[in-house]
């Protein structure tokens, strides 16, 4: 049977309940590192065997596929479940010394998981309405961490989040009603099946729009960006780290479902509105990078520059520049997590993320300087990391298909990306440590967990810049499978195992 | 609020909220109703109760912790899932036994009225839950 589609969903959910019944704070971190490592398992094995055996559905109840609630696993869903997975296992074992500072850590625990379960769910669900709710599940948990400490400013933060989001999930709610009003079904598999049929596609231009603009808002693209540096960088750095490498590419996961499966037969219009938005991503996100002169507000405006890359992927449209945009999510969610790690580390070691404020970091800690050049180059592009391959894929999508410009913007991008982590570098590593800020003494030790999930993270980048012919087959096969959708229909409506 | 009237009131209203609670949990399967509408329910007969007193008197008077209703319902959550897992059938598969009773007739049992149970003792807890941490902040800890 396939119950075992439904694992990455009822995992989170059970070990919720058991620290919602237990809460003793220790259990609850020792659950949190067990329980993640078990959903990154959980997650290789349903890859594993989709890789093996095809896309995998499963018909809640046994209801028919236009009818009941259908999760289907393919090999897109399939990467990003184990991607998701090593990124919650990384932040897992780096919260057990950092959240410490605040109260109640077993309330982390299970809206880490509570996070973690509406990640899983957005990842397998095949039904545009339950996307809408795993969206919510999502939002409505990381409102609660990003408003973990409850101070004021986080809670400035949180509201600007929370307001925005809710406004992208009252977009999606509403073109997803429109699709219901037209269609009557609101399953993926069987609403791609009827635009095919092309009877629809008219009057779903609205409905279309509205959900690129619900998706835009989630996935912090151009000109629904805003609420992404405005609320990053005030919860714990944990919380910063694990939103970096999940919350945006769950919009940008569920742009790249969406729109290959549903849109793309009014190709033409959706290219150019998709490669527009993601030049204006890119060098907007990638310029405002350039004049912050806080650790974590330049990541988090690299965050945008980045989505750019992805739509762009999306924008080429052909399996090349899919893959692209898949191997690049993969590659951003590992490089940016770390990156956040280390500027966590950093206040940590030198008690501030102003730039102006801390230096001389190269000499005192030479190891943090590895852990911060390796996702650093990594996100500039620099061979052999994983950030790299993942531009020169886009790149040479973009120049086979002809989309000069968007190339060229993607490049000055790199050059951009390049000079801010240098900047970082420059500032928090290689000058004197100013002498109005003598920073924290006596030196803070860091031992070796809160150094291991930065490590692990950028040996993965390295392993993934390496071995990237593998990694990059592997995102091919998968952008065929979302460029040509006919095997995803036929597995959800008719290849049904009751 | 300490008004006489509405202490008397609440007695039966209490008893009357919680008879259609009932009502709404057991025909939920296949009638408008079900576990959601019957927590709501419930928690409101618990309100009320609290307008006529005071949270402190029925959250002192209460029998069980919130927090356990919650718990106790997700439970029975995960054990609705169970029949269908062991069985081999499809996962949330409904499981139903048929007992035939010698006057009523046939009483369909089955795992959704589990589900339904669960989500209405956590829907309750939830309420109780809100109710109680909003106006007695340092009982919930």
């Amino acid at each position: 049977m396939n119950t075992a589609a439904a694992l990455p969903i009822l995992i989170p959910l059970v070990l919720m309940i058991i620290m919602i019944i237990n809460r003793s704070d220790t259990l609850a971190r020792w659950t949190g590192v067990a329980g993640s490592l078990l959903l990154l398992a959980c997650s290789v094995y349903l890859f594993a065997t989709v890789r093996h055996s095809g896309i995998l559905t499963l018909q809640a109840g046994g209801w028919r596929a236009p009818f009941g609630i259908t999760l289907v696993i393919d090999l897109f869903s399939g990467l990003m479940l184990m991607a998701g997975s090593v990124i919650l296992v990384a932040v897992s074992v780096f919260s057990v010394r950092f959240i410490r500072e605040d109260c109640c850590n077993n309330r982390f625990y299970v809206f880490f998981f509570s996070l973690a379960m509406g990640l899983n769910g957005s990842f397998i669900t095949g039904d545009l309405f339950n996307l809408f709710v795993w969206f919510e599940v999502l939002l409505l948990s990381s409102f609660v961490l990003i408003t973990y400490g409850s101070t004021p400013q986080q809670l400035k933060g949180g509201v600007k989040y929370l307001a925005l989001n809710l406004l992208g999930s009252l977009f999606f709610l509403a073109g997803t009603g429109l699709f219901y009003g037209e269609t009557g079904t609101l399953n993926m598999a069987r609403l791609a099946e009827l635009l095919r049929e092309g009877e629809y596609s008219a009057s779903l231009n609205v409905s279309a729009i509205l959900i690129f603009v619900a998706f835009g808002i989630k996935g912090a693209v151009f000109p629904f960006h805003f609420w992404l540096p405005a609320s990053y960088h005030t919860p714990n750095i944990t919380i910063t780290s694990l939103f970096a490498g999940l919350l945006s590419k769950v919009g940008v996961y569920a742009m790249i479902r969406v729109f290959t499966l549903l849109f793309m037969h009014d190709q033409v219009f959706w290219q150019h509105l998709f490669l527009v938005v993601a030049g204006l991503t890119m060098v907007i996100g990638g310029m405002a990078a350039t004049a912050q002169y806080e650790t974590r507000r330049v990541l988090s405006y690299h965050i945008i520059s980045q989505i750019g890359y992805m739509v762009m992927g999306l924008g080429i449209y052909t399996p090349l520049g899919i893959a692209g945009a898949l191997f690049f999510m993969i590659h951003n969610m590992l490089a940016k997590t770390a990156a956040f790690m280390v500027a966590g580390l950093i206040r940590r070691v030198k008690g501030s993320y102003e730039l102006m404020e801390i230096g001389g970091l190269y000499r005192e800690r030479p190891l943090l300087a590895v852990l911060f050049i390796v996702p650093a180059f990594a996100l500039a592009g620099v061979p052999p990391l994983s950030g790299f391959f993942a531009k020169f894929i886009l790149i040479k999508a973009g120049l086979e298909d002809g989309h000069y410009w968007i190339t060229a913007m993607a490049v000055f991008t790199a050059m951009l990306t390049l000079f801010s982590m240098i900047k970082i570098w420059n500032e928090a590593f290689l000058k004197k440590t100013p002498g109005n800020h003598p920073g924290i003494n006596p030196p803070v030790r860091l031992n070796w967990i809160d150094l291991f999930p930065p490590a692990f993270l950028g040996s993965l980048s390295i392993l993934m810049g390496l071995f990237a012919g593998p990694v990059f087959r592997f995102a091919l096969e998968a952008a065929r499978v979302l460029t040509n959708v006919s095997p995803y229909i036929e597995s959800v409506i008719y290849g049904l195992s009751p | 609020m300490n008004s006489v009237i509405l202490q008397i009131a609440e007695k039966y209203i209490r008893w009357l909220l919680l008879f259609f609670a009932l009502t709404a949990l057991l025909r939920g399967h296949h009638f408008p109703g079900g576990g959601f509408i019957a927590g709501l329910l419930a928690g409101l007969a618990v309100v009320f109760r609290s307008l006529a007193y005071s949270e402190e008197k029925v959250f002192r008077d209460f029998p069980v912790r919130p927090v356990t209703l919650l718990s106790a319902g997700l439970i029975m959550i995960l054990l609705s899932f169970l029949p269908a897992w062991l069985t081999n059938r499809p996962f949330m598969t409904g499981v139903w036994v048929k007992p035939v009773l010698p006057l009523a007739g046939e009483l369909k049992l089955g795992t959704p009225l589990v589900f339904d149970t669960g989500i209405f003792l956590s829907v309750t807890g939830v309420i109780l839950l809100f109710l109680f941490s909003l106006k007695i902040p340092e009982k919930w800890k």
